[in-house]
């Protein structure tokens, strides 16, 4: 495709350039990605963008993936920023671009991703007079972007550029836009790009207060029922190394909410599983009888501890770790408000309780233990492993024993989600990759685009649904294109699942429009692509199946597994109720 | 806050988005031209109080929030009213003016134009000692807030 003389030339030409003449604003634009480190991009050109294609064809630097569909395009961005911790970048054109990229925006900024979406807009002048494919991209996109930006000066886009990257990279994360008008982009000014930049309003680098965290470490030492409680904070700021030293030291129990699976192992004695609406029996009820809850980086959400009134316990002492204060004392009143980076309050406890000659009194967490073993018999997450028809639990099982949980997982949302966050155990930190927040549905494929981007060589799985998949089922062309080798998981019980199961719970089995009819042949379909396509119906063929795919280095394969339709995810808090009024199998 | 386009409807989104009150909203650019000055008047419990602030101060633009309520402050609205004025109700309604120290801008033979400044409530009560038949037309401005004494807001 590429000319690698002709690209030579180019940019032979362009630092010289650079020296004396001006770039516009387009060449601009790309040089700050180099600057940036930006390796992928992924987009969808437009009218509005050509300038800047036209200088992303001119180098190979930042490799731009073109995906079906913009929303695809930012949930690619996102698994990638999710699995690899640099920032996601995305680029979409004006008007229809931008509305269709919103979805993915809004999934990472609920999921706090460091994102930078740079848009395409219609010329300043035409700004405000109902152009060709313009829309109010700041305004629409504001409550769901961390910051967003119109550049409508091209003196300032070097700048903008690097407040973007530093913005959605520092503090709490999140999608930053930035607005660029098609003549800005074609205007030409110097080029410098800013090694820093410097906001007077915003200043992320929060250090946690000294005499918060000392009386934290008095409340931990004291405790006789004690929880640690993390979530995505843990993920985001890569503290978890430190909370897998914290959590031993003290041998505490310790559960991550599904945003934060992966910052304590799965596997290890001391994990009660993942808590909140589909969470283990022993989980919610650790956190609701607990009597010193140490919070860190989760924000207590209603999945998490459902009813707060029902939640509150005046006898439990909350310490709260988050780099957010509006997170804390937000749904829930807590004791000991920690503001700060997570990893460096972390360390500070760590240091402090290792400090102290004392130790939580051995006796009383010894029979806390007793306690929670005795939750942990009831088994919450038992399934019938004899069943006929294949069960999605079992499933999830097999490829965490297929992968030797060692994958990177992806999923859509509804009951797949859950039966994935439940029975994959991920012993590290950036493997679950999943819209915890939004809850958006169709972000599976395109992440695990991101996912295999960002990581080529590892096994990446994307555990989705029949009705899941299909709301991004356009971006098998996209893997075919980059020869991505996925592996799809499709557990195809023919309903959205979580639907039919509220429906069944709660209303009346009126399964009002939760039946998938006329399903594609999804093997058919795959092969259409130029895919591999497997159906597998029975269970005893599951195993066989899973590892034959994995044989498959090169090949995305998509792997309809036909699964029972009556299945449930148990445990089950009921919307509105308490944590320990579970709905148990 | 940054005297920036967008920064106040960045604000005001914020508002309507977290499902606040906005009592009034004032903003205007400072004698520093670089920053602009709001001042918002909401209501809620200490808990949603203390939230309004920690979202505003997650605002990028948003350089410094004060809770002036929470010590000694001065605040002052402006009103602008036209009253029907006819016959004998003019000097009445000029002897209204002067009792609440208002001026009288703008004069017709049916009407006069009212300019008062003082809080929320002593406009209010104006508003009150009139006959509301005879009000025209009212404006006002919201509350603009600033510290009493040696209490500033200094970025």
């Amino acid at each position: 495709m590429f000319n690698p003389t002709y690209i030579a030339d180019i940019q032979h030409f362009e630092t010289q350039e650079s020296m004396s003449a001006e770039l516009t604003g387009a060449e601009i634009t790309v040089r700050c990605l180099q600057e940036e480190g930006v390796e992928h991009i992924f987009g969808y050109p437009g009218g509005a963008v050509l300038f800047l294609y036209d200088e992303l064809f001119k180098q190979d630097k930042v490799r731009h993936i073109l995906v079906r569909h913009e929303q695809a395009a930012v949930h690619a961005a996102d698994g990638y920023a999710r699995s690899s911790n640099k920032v996601g970048v995305a680029l979409v054109t004006s008007g229809p671009g931008v509305t269709n990229a919103v979805t993915g925006i809004a999934t990472a900024y609920m999921d706090s991703i460091p994102l930078v979406i740079i848009s395409g807009q219609v010329p300043t002048h035409a700004i405000g007079l109902d152009a060709f494919q313009e829309v109010d991209t700041v305004g629409i996109t504001r409550p769901c972007v961390k910051h967003n930006f119109l550049v409508k000066d091209v003196a300032e886009l070097a700048t903008t550029i690097k407040k973007a990257f530093y913005i959605a990279s520092t503090g709490r994360p999140g999608p930053v836009l930035v607005d660029i008008p098609k003549d800005v982009s074609q205007q030409k000014t110097k080029f410098v790009y800013p090694e820093r930049v410097t906001m007077r309003s915003y200043n992320p680098n929060i250090r946690g207060h000294a005499g918060q965290i000392k009386k934290a470490v008095q409340l931990i030492l004291e405790a006789r029922r004690p929880m640690i409680y993390t979530g995505g904070g843990v993920i985001l700021s890569n503290a978890a190394a430190r909370l897998t030293e914290l959590v031993r030291l003290l041998r505490f129990p310790c559960t991550n909410t599904l945003m934060g699976l992966g910052g304590y192992p799965a596997t290890d004695r001391q994990f009660v599983g993942m808590l909140g609406m589909h969470g283990t029996y022993e989980a919610n009820m650790a956190m609701q009888h607990c009597d010193v809850l140490v919070a860190v980086g989760a924000r207590f959400d209603d999945r998490v501890i459902g009813n707060p009134k029902h939640f509150y316990n005046p006898d439990r002492k909350i310490i709260h770790i988050d780099i957010d204060p509006s997170s804390i004392s937000k749904r829930v009143k807590v004791d000991v408000p920690i503001v700060g980076n997570v990893p460096d309050v972390l360390d500070e406890l760590i240091k402090l309780l290792e400090l102290r000659k004392e130790k939580p009194d051995q006796n009383t967490l010894d029979a806390w233990w007793a306690q929670i073993d005795s939750w942990r018999e009831r088994d919450c997450l038992r399934y019938d492993r004899t069943s006929a028809i294949i069960k999605p639990q079992m499933v999830v099982e097999t490829l965490y024993k297929v992968t030797n949980g060692d994958a990177f997982i992806t999923s859509d949302v509804g009951q797949h989600q859950m039966w994935a966050a439940q029975f994959y155990k991920f012993d590290l930190p950036r493997r679950w990759i999943n819209s915890g927040g939004l809850g958006t549905m169709g972000f599976g494929l395109p992440s695990a685009m991101g996912v295999q981007m960002a990581n080529p060589g590892a096994h990446v799985a994307c555990i989705t649904g029949e009705a899941s998949i299909q709301m991004c089922i356009q971006e098998l062309s996209t893997c075919k294109q980059y020869h991505l080798p996925l592996k799809i998981i499709n557990l195809n019980n023919r309903y959205m699942g979580m639907v039919r199961q509220w429906q069944e719970f709660f209303h009346g089995n009126r399964y009002a429009e939760s039946y998938m009819d006329a399903l594609p042949d999804f093997v058919k379909l795959a092969e259409s692509y130029g895919h591999v396509g497997m159906r597998i119906e029975q269970p005893g063929d599951v195993e066989a199946a899973l590892l034959e795919a994995f044989k498959l280095k090169g090949r995305l394969v998509f792997m309809d597994f036909v699964t029972d339709q009556t299945e449930n995810v148990f445990p089950m808090v009921p919307g509105g109720k308490g944590l320990s009024e579970m709905i148990l199998v | 806050m940054e005297n920036e386009a967008g920064a106040l409807s960045r604000v005001a989104g914020l508002f309507s988005s977290r499902g606040y009150n906005i009592e009034s909203l004032t903003v205007a650019a400072t004698e520093d031209s670089t920053l602009s000055r709001m001042t918002l008047v909401t209501t809620g419990s200490d808990d949603v109080i203390e939230q309004i602030t920690k979202q505003l101060n997650k605002l990028i633009e948003v350089v410094k929030v004060v809770d002036l309520s929470e010590g000694n402050h001065i605040e002052r609205e402006l009103m602008l009213i036209k009253v029907r004025a006819v016959d004998h109700d003019r000097e009445e309604i000029k002897r209204m003016a002067d009792i609440f120290r208002g001026r009288i801008i703008d004069v017709t033979d049916k009407s006069y134009t009212i300019e008062l400044t003082g809080t929320g409530s002593k406009l209010d009560a104006f508003i009150e000692a009139m006959n509301r038949t005879t009000i025209l037309e009212t404006v006002r401005t919201g509350a603009s807030g600033i510290g009493r004494g040696e209490r500033i807001l200094k970025v």
